[in-house]
C-alpha cells in the first residue's frame, strides 16, 4: 500500500478513528506523517499530536477544511451564516465569496455544479465585468496612497474574487 | 392604468384551447434574472430598487419584445388591486403582499408576457400559454429574454449561469411550470400515487397559485425542480414526457370512469351544475370543486355543451378580488359568498347550461 498523500512511498503509519459510528482510515508513510506533524520530529517521548491527527482523518482527502459559517461576502457583507438563515443570497458575488460552502449545496440540489444552457448573447455582462476590474483597481492604488491599507485589503479580496471568476473552468 | 379595464377580457391562457386542452389548462415559462453589479432585492436599498424600476422602465420602452407592455408599480396600487393582479396569474403573491418599496409588473394586452421587477430577484420573466406550448412559450421568452439582455448587464456567471437570489434557480433560472386538470385521477385515488413517482425524477407538484398554494378544483401545477446543469431544451423536453404520461393516466381513468360508472359520474356533474346554478351562497373551495366537475363532465360529453373557456374563466373570475371588481364594491366573507353564487347562477343561465 503506498501513502495517501505522496502516492510514493510505502505507507507505514496506519491510522483508524471511529466517530458517530463511522470509521476513518488513513494510512502515510512516515515522511508525510512526519510534515503533517503526526509524529513529533525527534523521538523524545512526546504523544502523538492528537488534534493534527483528527483534523486530518476527519476531513476527506483533497480538500482543504474551511470554516463556511465564517464567509462573508466583501461586497455586500453577506455573511454565510445569515444566508443558512434566510436562504437568500445578498449580491451575485456571493456565488464567489461563498464557493466553497455553496458547492456541495448546489451539487445536492441539482445534482451538478455546471451550467448548460443559454448564455448571455450580447457580450454586455462580459464588458461589464472588465469595466468593474477596473474601477477596483483604480480605488485600490488610491487607499494605498492615502494609507488606507484595511480599506485596500478589502479591495484587494474583491479583485481576486472577481479574477477567480474569471477564469475558464 | 385603470386595472378595472383588464375585467372584461381574460387572459389568452385561459381560453381553454391548445393542444391536449382536455387536461392541460395552460403552461407557463418563468426566467429568472438579476442585473450586474446590484445587490439582489431583498439586501437593495430603496434607492437601489427606484434605479433598477427606472432603468428597466426605460428599457420596456427601447426596445421590441415582440410586444408593447405596460408597467403597472405595485407599491402604491390598493390591496384588492394587488390581489386582483395575482388571481390573474400576472405576479406572484410575494410581489403583491410581502415585499416591499419600488416594484411592479409588466405585461402584454393579450396577458400573456409578464415582467416582474424586483421580486426575489430583479426581473422575473413570464410567459402563459394556453394548453400545453411548451415550444412556443419557449421561442416567446427566449425573445423577451434577448430584448432586455441587448440593454441590461446581466449577473451572469461562467460555471454557475444566471445568478439568483436564491441558489435553487441559479443556472438557467428557467422554471417550466404545466398546469394540468386531473379529476379522474382524483376520483379513482391514483392520484398519491403519480405524485411519488414525480418526485422521484425531481419535479414538483403544487396547486393553482404556485409555491405552498393547496390544490383546489384538481388543478396542479407540475414543474421542474433542476435548474442547474442541464440545458432549456432538455429541462422542457424531460416535461413534456413526464405531461405525456400523466394525460395518458388520466384519459385511461376518465375511459374507467364512463365504463364503470357513467351513470354516478353524470349525477355527480349534473348535481354540481345544479348547485352551481341554484345556490344562494357559496365558497370559493365548493365554487372550485363544483367548477371541476362540469368541466370533467364537458370532457366527457356527460353535460350539455357549454364552451370550455368559460369554465376556466369561471375559476378565476369566482376568486374573491376579481368577484369584489365585477360587483364593484368590497365585500366581506359572506357577501361575497352570495355575490359568487348570484354571478354563478347569473352566468350559467345566460348559457342556458342544462344536465344532458
Amino acid at each position: 500500500m503506498l501513502c495517501e498523500s505522496c502516492g510514493k512511498q510505502p505507507a507505514t503509519v496506519h491510522l483508524t478513528d471511529i466517530v458517530n459510528k463511522k470509521k476513518h482510515e488513513l494510512h502515510l508513510c512516515e515522511e508525510c506523517a512526519r510534515k503533517k506533524e503526526l509524529i513529533p520530529a525527534t523521538s523524545t517521548g512526546v504523544p502523538l499530536n492528537l488534534e493534527a491527527l483528527i483534523s486530518l482523518i476527519m476531513v476527506p482527502a483533497g480538500v482543504q477544511e474551511t470554516d463556511t459559517s465564517s464567509l462573508v461576502c466583501p461586497t455586500c457583507g453577506l455573511s454565510y451564516a445569515a444566508f443558512r438563515a434566510q436562504g437568500r443570497l445578498g449580491c451575485p458575488d456571493d456565488y464567489e465569496a461563498f464557493r466553497p460552502a455553496l458547492l456541495p449545496l448546489l451539487e445536492r440540489i441539482h445534482r451538478n455544479v455546471v451550467h448548460q444552457g443559454k448564455t448571455p448573447r450580447h457580450a454586455t455582462w462580459r464588458e461589464s465585468r472588465i469595466a468593474e476590474l477596473d474601477q477596483l483597481r483604480t480605488e485600490l492604488a488610491a487607499a494605498i496612497a492615502a494609507e488606507q491599507f484595511e480599506e485596500a485589503a478589502r479591495i484587494r479580496d474583491r479583485i481576486r474574487h472577481k479574477e477567480t471568476a474569471d477564469e475558464p473552468r | 392604468m385603470n386595472l378595472d379595464s383588464l375585467l372584461p377580457n381574460l387572459g389568452e391562457w385561459l381560453k381553454g384551447t391548445g393542444p391536449e386542452s382536455d387536461v392541460v389548462v395552460s403552461t407557463r415559462l418563468r426566467l429568472a434574472r438579476n442585473i450586474a453589479h446590484y445587490p439582489f432585492t431583498s439586501r437593495a436599498t430603496l434607492h437601489q430598487k427606484a434605479e433598477i424600476e427606472s432603468r428597466v422602465r426605460e428599457v420596456f420602452n427601447q426596445v421590441d419584445l415582440g410586444c408593447p407592455v405596460q408597467y403597472v408599480p405595485v407599491a402604491n396600487l390598493p390591496p384588492l388591486d394587488r390581489q386582483f393582479l395575482v388571481e390573474r396569474q400576472l405576479v406572484s403573491r410575494e410581489l403583491a403582499n410581502v415585499l416591499e418599496g419600488p416594484r411592479g409588473v409588466a405585461f402584454d394586452e393579450r396577458e400573456s408576457v409578464s415582467v416582474m421587477v424586483n421580486e426575489e430577484d430583479h426581473l422575473r420573466l413570464q410567459v402563459l400559454r394556453s394548453g400545453l406550448a411548451l415550444e412556443e412559450a419557449w421561442t416567446v421568452i427566449d425573445r423577451v429574454d434577448d430584448g432586455l439582455e441587448s440593454k441590461l448587464a446581466y449577473a451572469f456567471h461562467e460555471q454557475f449561469g444566471y445568478l439568483t437570489a436564491c441558489p435553487t434557480n441559479v443556472g438557467t433560472g428557467m422554471r417550466a411550470s404545466v398546469m394540468v386538470h386531473l379529476p379522474a385521477l382524483g376520483i379513482t385515488k391514483q392520484i398519491e400515487k403519480v405524485f411519488r413517482a414525480l418526485q422521484k425524477i425531481n419535479l414538483v407538484v403544487r396547486g393553482l397559485y404556485g409555491e405552498g398554494s393547496r390544490a383546489s378544483g384538481d388543478l396542479y401545477q407540475i414543474s421542474n425542480q433542476v435548474t442547474l446543469g442541464k440545458s432549456e431544451s432538455r429541462i422542457l423536453a424531460e416535461i413534456r414526457e413526464v405531461i405525456a404520461m400523466i394525460l395518458q393516466y388520466e384519459r385511461q381513468a376518465r375511459q374507467l370512469l364512463l365504463r364503470e360508472r357513467r351513470q354516478a359520474e353524470q349525477d355527480r356533474v349534473a348535481r354540481a351544475l345544479g348547485t352551481l346554478s341554484s345556490a344562494t351562497m357559496i365558497t370559493s373551495e365548493e365554487t372550485m370543486e363544483l367548477l371541476s366537475a362540469v368541466r370533467l363532465g364537458m370532457n366527457l360529453h356527460l353535460v350539455e355543451e357549454i364552451p370550455a373557456n368559460i369554465v376556466n374563466q369561471l375559476f378565476i373570475q369566482t376568486q374573491a378580488a376579481h368577484l369584489q371588481k365585477l360587483m364593484g364594491m368590497p365585500l366581506d366573507g359572506e357577501e361575497r359568498n352570495a355575490a359568487r353564487a348570484r354571478f354563478l347562477r347569473n352566468k350559467l343561465r345566460e348559457l342556458g347550461a342544462n344536465p344532458r
